[in-house]
């Protein structure tokens, strides 16, 4: 458990002896799912567990989190141990879009199939005739029951295209905050990176005024049919990704303040990174398909 | 063999397992971890077992006489959902633990601590799932396949059973990354990617499928939670969704999955064959080649599971030709098999006895998957017994089958003990006869149109009901054999040798002991 004394040779990869932080994750986590579940089952009192829950995961991840870090600026981690990092980042990553790809696809499938099934076309025709006669109106749509009744959407070109331009903008500066690490620039590094999170948190700063004004203004909701629910959804997980990318990139900040980076080995600042990426693009997708067209 | 082990020791002189019982829990030992898969799955298998049992009690005989119709859905639901997801997954993660760093003369998995996390969710989440039994409402019971709207009636085991599949999907998808970068950055010098064992080869892909598919299903259950709590409609038609649109979603995820749970008995298949036939397999490029084939028609085959649910005629055509299409890489694999054992120096040890009936058995689950393929005969099969019968051919004798075979197969090297071979022998013939006295009438059943999920039936079905049910009360019976046979091995037997088989090839069977020491291949080994 903890730290070895011994010194591990450069040449052998890093094989930890033992860990308690993952039970410790794995109680977190059903502590979470059960109080969640209780809440959802009428139970108020569930809150309060999966928020207890939601307490011991953080807890775990500060201090599995800092155990890495510990060891990776005790040496303890060679070449090969980095590329291991960075496949299991990178898979992650793609496991990440996987998700995102189920509700890509259920926003395509509701656009291209079931909306115009409704309205009457191809096998749809007595559909439309028996169940939904009157039901003519194409997407955004809030389905022939008109759930959530009338609403508005929100223009591509308002908010969303400035939030498109903060993200994008995040993505020059994290990339500048590379460079400055490449060349041993601390001060640029953390500039940079302070820029980022700024940014980082600004978008979603923005998308909760987003929100406000859906709800509040447009009767927007996530009852409003499918238009609502693949909405809010996209948007949803997104923002959620993003705060915790810039939390990732918090994390990171701190450690460049702490000195932890070298131009050659700074494998977690690079993670982060692809991470933020990773946000910047899946926006790009939800502004050209969610807002846009 | 010798100098490899040697070396071992070295750096890690001192660091054997810890004592007692927290040694399980913070374990970051790729074979303790996969002892631990095993041991739960085992465990999975014969609680998700009890509830086959539960079901073949009640359709006996027609009527209602054990449980009321509602549990007797619960108990569908939940065997499925144990079986998939809690015995044949984590047996195969189990397997691809213990084997696939000793494979490829790597020190351990890539990733431990990971590791330990992948299989320590597992518990915990079938703890949420099995807790939905004493429920209000009871556990779920609208299939393991989980369809909107019916699911959505679930009771309190509703979130339960979200968050329980959440949990699978996070503990699988950070296996199988464990999994890829084991395999792509801890092999040792001189092991290049066409000199893997099949099995690390049929693992590498699964993986992929892993990553791929789990999320797209934690997707379809969010999905799910928010329809049912938080007032969206993807799968409501008054909103503009669709239920079927769920369907797609899930058979996106679930074709893949059933992939998941047999390329790595394929690899299994590939690996004991050709030990007993004293040949190498035959074939090796073109079974990695099918493999991979394999898996990637697997992502475009989903709707032949919901032919009958009123898709254009062009979907129908294009998902009956591509799942067809699945029969020449499985039928490359068949005839691999058949090829490495031609002429072959065979021997018939309990391993290559389940291989052997693997691949007869298989091959006729694969056969009823062609028929289903075809659309317009699948208007007659959907939803009956045939359906059973099929699966149930593919994945007990598939994927079941050859787990038992590699635990015959890989026990001695793992354990350093002999399994008592009669024992053996009368485990695979008892299990064998009553597998087929258990599944085989369920075909005739299906196509007199007996339809599956039902706790009660039309008269004319008794018969074959009744020879289903003795089959599966006598194969019930021959897996806690099989559990009592396990526990003789891990307890004592005659003593393994280094090379166990005498046709055993493999770093795991050339370069280690039996058993094989805490630590291997520290040091990384020589590759031919």
């Amino acid at each position: 458990m903890g730290k070895m004394a011994h010194a591990h040779s450069d040449d052998s990869y890093y094989v930890p002896h033992g860990t308690k932080w993952p039970i410790i994750g794995s109680i977190g986590l059903t502590t979470a799912a059960a109080g969640f579940s209780n809440y959802l089952n009428g139970h108020n009192a569930g809150f309060t567990v999966m928020f207890g829950g939601l307490l011991i995961i953080t807890y775990m991840m500060y201090r599995w989190f800092g155990q890495v870090i510990q060891e990776s600026e005790d040496g303890y981690y060679n070449d090969q141990v980095d590329v291991s990092f960075r496949m299991g980042m990178g898979w992650f990553i793609f496991s990440e879009v996987m998700f995102f790809a189920a509700f890509f696809g259920a926003l395509f499938y509701a656009r291209a199939l079931s909306l115009p099934w409704l309205l009457g076309e191809g096998d749809g025709v007595l559909t439309n005739i028996y169940l939904w006669p009157l039901f003519d109106e194409g997407w955004p749509s809030n389905g022939p029951a008109d759930l959530g009744g009338d609403f508005q959407t929100i223009p591509a070109w308002g908010l969303p295209a400035i939030n498109t331009l903060v993200l994008l903008a995040s993505g020059v500066t994290v990339t500048f905050a590379h460079w400055a690490l490449k060349k041993d620039n601390r001060k640029g590094l953390i500039a940079w990176l302070t820029a980022t999170i700024i940014l980082g948190y600004f978008f979603v700063y923005l998308q909760a005024t987003e929100y406000l004004h859906a709800y509040n203004d447009l009767n927007l909701t996530m009852e409003s049919g499918i238009y609502g629910s693949t909405f809010f959804m996209l948007t949803g997980f997104h923002g959620f990704h993003v705060t915790m990318g810039a939390t990732m990139l918090l994390v990171i900040l701190v450690r460049a303040i702490k000195g932890h980076f070298t131009s050659q080995k700074h494998f977690a600042f690079e993670g982060v990174a692809w991470y933020w990426h990773f946000v910047d693009v899946v926006w790009l997708g939800l502004f050209i398909f969610v807002y846009w067209i | 063999m010798s100098e490899a082990v040697a070396h071992d020791i070295h750096d890690d002189h001192g660091h054997g397992p810890e004592k007692g019982l927290m040694r399980w829990v913070y374990t970051t030992n790729h074979k303790d971890i996969g002892t631990l898969y095993l041991l739960f799955s085992l465990a999975m298998f014969i609680f998700g077992g009890a509830m086959a049992m539960i079901i073949r009690a009640e359709l006996f005989q027609p009527g209602m006489q054990l449980v009321d119709p509602h549990f007797f859905n619960q108990m569908t639901t939940m065997h499925a959902l144990i079986m998939v997801f809690g015995a044949v997954m984590p047996a195969f993660v189990g397997l691809a633990n213990w084997l696939i760093p000793m494979m490829i003369g790597a020190p351990d998995m890539a990733l431990p601590r990971m590791n330990n996390w992948s299989f320590w969710i597992l518990p915990f989440a079938f703890a949420l799932m099995s807790a939905t039994l004493f429920m209000e409402g009871g556990a779920p019971a609208a299939g393991w396949t989980m369809y909107a709207p019916l699911v959505l009636q679930t009771g309190d085991a509703f979130p339960f059973l979200i968050f329980a599949i959440h949990l699978l999907g996070i503990s699988s998808v950070m296996g199988a990354i464990n999994i890829i970068a084991t395999i792509m950055n801890m092999r040792a010098p001189g092991m290049t990617l066409m000199k893997m064992p099949l099995f690390v080869w049929t693992w590498f892909i699964t993986a992929y499928l892993l990553i791929a598919v789990m999320p797209v299903f934690a997707g379809a259950v969010t999905m799910l939670l928010t329809d049912k709590f938080f007032g969206t409609a993807f799968f409501s038609a008054a909103g503009g969704g669709d239920p079927v649109l769920y369907q797609h979603i899930f058979w996106f995820f679930g074709h893949p999955e059933v992939y998941i749970m047999i390329l790595p008995a394929f690899g299994i298949i590939s690996a004991i064959i050709p030990t007993f036939a004293r040949k190498p397999l035959f074939g090796y490029s073109s079974m990695v080649y099918a493999t991979a084939s394999i898996a990637f028609l697997s992502f475009v085959v989903w709707a032949h599971h919901m032919f009958t649910v009123g898709m254009p005629l062009a979907g129908e055509l294009f998902f009956m030709y591509a799942t067809m299409m699945i029969a020449v890489p499985t039928g490359v694999k068949i005839f691999n098999w058949v090829s490495t054992m031609w002429k072959g120096a065979m021997t018939f040890e309990t391993p290559m006895l389940f291989a052997l009936a693997f691949v007869v058995l298989f091959t006729i689950g694969g056969f009823s998957g062609l028929m289903l393929a075809i659309t317009p005969v699948d208007f007659q099969y959907h939803d009956t017994y045939f359906v059973v019968a099929h699966f149930h051919y593919v994945l007990v004798t598939g994927a079941v089958y050859s787990i038992i075979a590699a635990a015959y197969y890989w026990m001695p090297k793992w354990t350093g003990h002999m399994y008592n071979e009669t024992a053996g022998k009368i485990h695979f013939w008892w299990s064998t006869i009553s597998v087929n006295v258990l599944f085989f009438p369920q075909h005739f059943l299906g196509l007199a149109g007996m339809p599956r999920r039902i706790p009660d039936y039309s008269v004319q079905f008794a018969d074959w009901n009744m020879v289903s049910s003795i089959g599966g009360f006598a194969f019930g019976l021959a897996q806690i054999y099989f559990c009592w046979i396990v526990y003789k091995t891990i307890k004592g037997g005659e003593k393994a040798t280094d090379q166990v088989w005498e046709g055993a090839t493999g770093l795991e069977f050339e370069n280690l002991p039996s058993p094989v020491p805490y630590h291997s291949f520290t040091t990384a080994p020589q590759i031919r």
